[in-house]
């Protein structure tokens, strides 16, 4: 097998028996990269020095015998958290030069671990939308097909772990933008729980909503990977103080008598019939495994992406506040002070970004308040207890990731409406706050990876992890490789 | 027609932690621009604010002294606006939900007092300084004082006069500085007031339209700035204008107040409820223990042994000094005006001295003096002990009034006792009715021709001779000794 296709298991167990080298081992994905990178289009930055660099010092270190779980694994790293000394645009022309001089705390648990910052991947500006195609760097495309999008906003970090342009990536999931990526390039995406992984670095989009997961090629490498990331920081308030289990230590065990929900609501008119098919014969896959399927509901499903949109654009409008080109970033002259500023916002911010501060600054304005922002936390309120109330009966939620496989580029960018619909079925997840993972359960007849959703409890990860684990083993759609 | 002024104020104050409200960046006054500031302050990508809890503890410190209900639960929001100063285009500050409500604060009013009602006591975050300076056509930026805690006290429009309102703030000041949340610093911006003034003839119910009036930084402007405003706004009525709801800027080199924006112009703030901090939790353990410690640390010249009961505020003071210990209103109103005057005097009467002598003493020799340097009563060497010391020499006749004030400065100066000055200056008294008498009869041998005419009716020239007498001995002779002899010899008996 190429080196560059490992997991980060597969890599581990390789470096600690000395049968390859960091070195190797990262001057591979280089490697990958260098041949396909100018095609998927998934970095903003690539840090081959410096990462040729850490790679030789975690040589040392392995041969001294320290042993650390991302010891030499190359990773890359979503363009919206902060890495010291290192470039973090988040794909916007507003912080196109901008070097942090802090370290996000994930990217620095990632470094205690002894990991290989490979580039900062492509994203949607701000990590706003469903396709990476705003980006101001350039549109990051689908492996599997690259006249199709990878999704968004993690697209880049999704597109990469796809190609083999790493071997796992971070990404960022504030409406589905870990997942929705993940299950149109045919590999595994995280988000926790609102909580269990510091915010801190994270350029912020809606800060009630961001939370950081991981892109990995398989499930086992997604629980490795949440291990290190997990906890309470004191850098971030909202980081739950909850003690975090070892994720791994629940794979392997099996299902049986385990009760899978799967909501009526999420099996719609006019979703793509192929993926239904998938996810209904994943779903009696898991139930051939032992795992009870229940039919559910949770009932407010259907406003989801409107209170979405009002909720992530307001805390946006808020957040983006800061980029005003007076003390870091781009900045435009002006005649004036409010001439600058409007030369700067209206310059540095792309079209998708500025229309969700507009529409954020009116669902906060005196006036509408009350009709927008607070009906919208009010339905989030029921939104969540939806799940609260599916979660007495059943132990995880089943559902597709995606309505749709990944569509063509520039099919979706005229109409922001379709292209928010996108995240129909992740966006729920966000508001609840609960953990999902998307797996790959399957390819349409176009050879497109087909995602399966699997949600569960707050601070439950592991029942994801168990079922996630137990569906992968019993099948093969995530060994599959695009060809590229 | 005669118009009634209705006031209500709203004062910032700078909370006195070590550290910034959300960052570990030093909240010292003063520094080079810029350098306490880290990513966290000056809003940088990606970057979340932690709660300072002692600030949170001061405000709720503050609520307690000005008798607010203290929320369990409380919020912050963002309040939006662009500015320079205003790192993140937010301030961290609290709306729906703040820590501290429905208090009062009490001012003297004619022999009574006037309760001044408080609507909320709020936590929020300073911005930084836009410095206008040199002819270049820019400004600078300072965020050294982004995200310094500061409180908001909001007052109900229960203020009627300008008089009343620097009554208001004085009192509050006293409060903030007995329970050490903020130093009072009207110069140096720790503690800033904006008022919302209007008019409305006597007897009406409804409110006038009314102003905001910022920028007026001491006790001296925010009188003048409300009696302007208050005659223009009545001027403008009395001419058949309107008032114009707006904000206006205190001049004080013109000595009027200036429109600065209208309501129209006016920003709206678009509050909604901080994502990045989570709600404040009040247990009642907590509230215990703030409410315990409301007080402490007192001063070093407060002996341990003194017990003081305690939260003891200026009001309960005020009270105390009056009645237990019989001061005048106006004794009492100057000594509790510092928490560090109050205690000084109480310390001193604890150890048995007279009240009123102890309070005379204070606002005469002693206020000069810390005047003289500029000094607080906390930094200066003489001690309660140290007047009470000297008081007890009076009494028992070993020194004189007039000696015992050279004592005091001596006292003031070496921070040595009485006792001992006075030994060491050989400043005792003479009591010894020969030694006196032979200075009398000296002084009434060497002024002849003032004996005559004493004799012949001018009677102020008693005077005369007791301040001849006094020369004569250094003023070591005991006066009342003094008076009499001089009344025996001169044929007034």
């Amino acid at each position: 097998m190429e080196l560059y296709n490992l997991s980060i298991y597969e890599a581990r167990t390789a470096i600690d028996k000395d049968e390859i080298s960091p070195v190797e081992l990262t001057e591979a994905v280089f490697k990958r990269i260098e041949d396909v990178e100018q095609t998927v289009k998934a970095y903003v930055t690539l840090t081959k020095e410096h990462a040729l660099k850490q790679a030789k010092e975690a040589e040392s270190l392995a041969k001294a015998g320290v042993k650390k779980p991302l010891l030499g694994i190359p990773i890359a790293i979503k363009d919206n958290m902060c890495t010291e000394g290192i470039k973090t645009t988040c794909s916007s022309k507003i912080l196109k030069n901008f070097i942090p001089p802090y370290e996000s705390t994930v990217t620095q648990k990632l470094k205690e671990q002894g990991y290989i910052l490979i580039g900062k991947t492509n994203l949607d500006e701000f990590a706003m939308g469903s396709s990476t195609e705003n980006s101001a760097f350039g549109h990051t495309r689908n492996p599997w097909d690259i006249s199709r999008i990878p999704g968004g906003s993690s697209g880049g970090s999704a597109a990469a772990v796809s190609a083999g342009e790493c071997i796992a990536a971070l990404g960022s999931d504030t409406g589905g933008s870990i997942r929705q990526p993940a299950a149109l390039c045919g590999v595994v995406g995280l988000k926790p729980t609102y909580g269990r992984v510091s915010r801190y670095g994270l350029v912020a989009f809606a800060s009630s909503l961001d939370q950081i997961g991981p892109i990995t090629k398989n499930v086992r490498d997604s629980a490795m990977l949440l291990n290190i990331i997990s906890g309470h920081d004191m850098y971030d308030s909202t980081s739950a103080p909850i003690a975090v289990p070892d994720f791994t230590s629940v794979l392997g065990r099996d299902i049986k008598k385990m009760k899978i929900g799967v909501p009526k609501e999420y099996f719609i008119e006019g979703m793509d019939k192929e993926v239904e098919a998938s996810v209904r014969i994943a779903i009696r896959k898991i139930e051939s495994l032992g795992a009870i399927p229940v039919e559910i509901s949770l009932p407010h499903t259907g406003h989801a992406v409107a209170v979405y949109y009002i909720l992530a654009t307001s805390e946006a409008s808020s957040n983006l506040a800061r980029y005003d080109g007076v003390k870091y970033g781009f900045r435009a002259e002006g005649k004036d002070l409010l001439d600058m500023y409007m030369k700067t916002r209206a310059g540095g911010f792309g079209a998708e970004v500025k229309r969700r501060i507009i529409l954020g600054t009116y669902a906060l304005s005196s006036g509408y308040y009350e009709a927008y922002y607070k009906k919208a936390q009010q339905v989030r309120t029921l939104i969540k207890q939806d799940f609260e109330k599916a979660f007495e009966t059943v132990d995880v939620i089943v559902t597709p990731t995606s309505p749709t496989p990944a569509f063509k580029a520039g099919e979706k960018t005229e109409d922001p409406l379709q292209m928010y619909l996108s995240d129909i079925f992740t966006i729920s997840v966000n508001l609840a706050g609960v953990p999902a993972i998307s797996i790959p359960c399957g390819f349409t007849s176009n050879n497109l990876p087909i995602g399966l959703q699997i949600i569960g409890k707050h601070f439950d990860e592991e029942s994801i992890f168990k079922a996630a684990y137990a569906y992968e083993q019993a099948t093969d759609w995530h060994k599959r490789k695009p060809k590229l | 027609m005669q118009y009634e002024t209705v006031i209500g104020l709203e004062i910032h104050a700078q909370l006195l932690t070590d550290s910034k409200m959300f960052c570990g960046c030093s909240t010292k006054f003063g520094s080079e621009p810029n350098t306490q500031t880290c990513p966290i302050c000056i809003g940088m990508p990606g970057v979340l604010p932690v709660m300072n809890k002692k600030a949170i503890e001061y405000v709720i410190k503050t609520g307690l002294a000005v008798n607010c209900k203290i929320a369990s639960y409380s919020r912050f929001a963002r309040k939006n606006y662009f500015y320079p100063d205003l790192p993140k285009g937010y301030q961290i500050s609290q709306y729906e939900l703040p820590i501290c409500e429905h208090g009062y604060v009490e001012i003297a009013d004619n022999g009574s007092t006037k309760k001044i009602m408080l609507t909320r006591i709020h936590l929020e975050e300073d911005a930084g300084k836009n410095i206008h300076e040199g002819a270049g056509n820019y400004s600078l930026v300072d965020l050294n004082r982004a995200g310094t805690p500061l409180m908001e006290i909001v007052s109900e429009p229960d203020i009627r006069s300008p008089k009343e309102a620097v009554e208001f703030v004085k009192k509050l000041r006293t409060i903030l500085r007995y329970i050490s949340v903020c130093d009072g610093n009207m110069e140096q911006g720790s503690l800033r007031c904006d008022a919302n003034v209007s008019v409305r003839p006597y007897g009406q119910e409804e409110f006038g339209v009314k102003t905001e009036i910022k920028n007026m930084n001491s006790f001296k402007f925010i009188e003048k700035a409300l009696e302007y405003e208050i005659k223009r706004q009545i001027k403008v009525l009395k001419d058949g204008g309107k008032i114009i709801q707006e904000t206006r800027l205190w001049n004080s080199e013109r000595g009027i107040t200036e429109s600065m924006r209208s309501k129209e112009e006016a920003h709206d703030y678009r509050y909604f409820p901080e994502p990045d901090l989570v709600p404040v939790d009040v247990d009642s353990g907590w509230l215990e223990q703030i409410r315990t410690h409301l007080m402490a640390p007192t001063f070093s010249f407060v002996r341990s042994s003194v017990h003081l009961e305690e939260p003891d505020l200026p009001d309960i003071k005020r009270q105390r000094f009056i009645c237990r210990y019989g001061l005048p209103e106006y004794d009492a109103d100057l000594l509790i005006s510092e928490r560090a005057m109050a205690e000084w005097f109480e310390q001193a009467v604890k150890l048995g001295a007279d009240p009123k002598i102890v309070s005379n003493w204070m606002m005469g020799e002693l206020t000069k003096l810390l005047n003289e340097e500029n000094k607080q009563i906390e930094e200066c060497m003489l001690k309660p002990e140290h007047l009470v010391g000297l008081l007890e020499l009076i009494n028992k006749g070993i020194i004189s009034g007039k000696i015992a004030k050279t004592v005091f400065e001596e006292m003031y100066k070496t921070g040595k006792n009485a006792d001992t000055i006075v030994k060491e200056k050989g400043l005792v008294q003479i009591s010894d009715e020969a030694d006196i008498e032979k200075a009398v009869d000296e002084v009434l041998e060497k002024n002849h021709e003032e004996v005559e005419r004493f004799k012949a009716g001018d009677e102020k020239l008693m005077g005369f001779f007791v301040g001849q007498i006094m020369k004569a001995t250094k003023g070591k002779a005991n006066p009342k000794i003094v008076n009499e002899l001089l009344k025996k010899k001169l044929g007034k008996e």
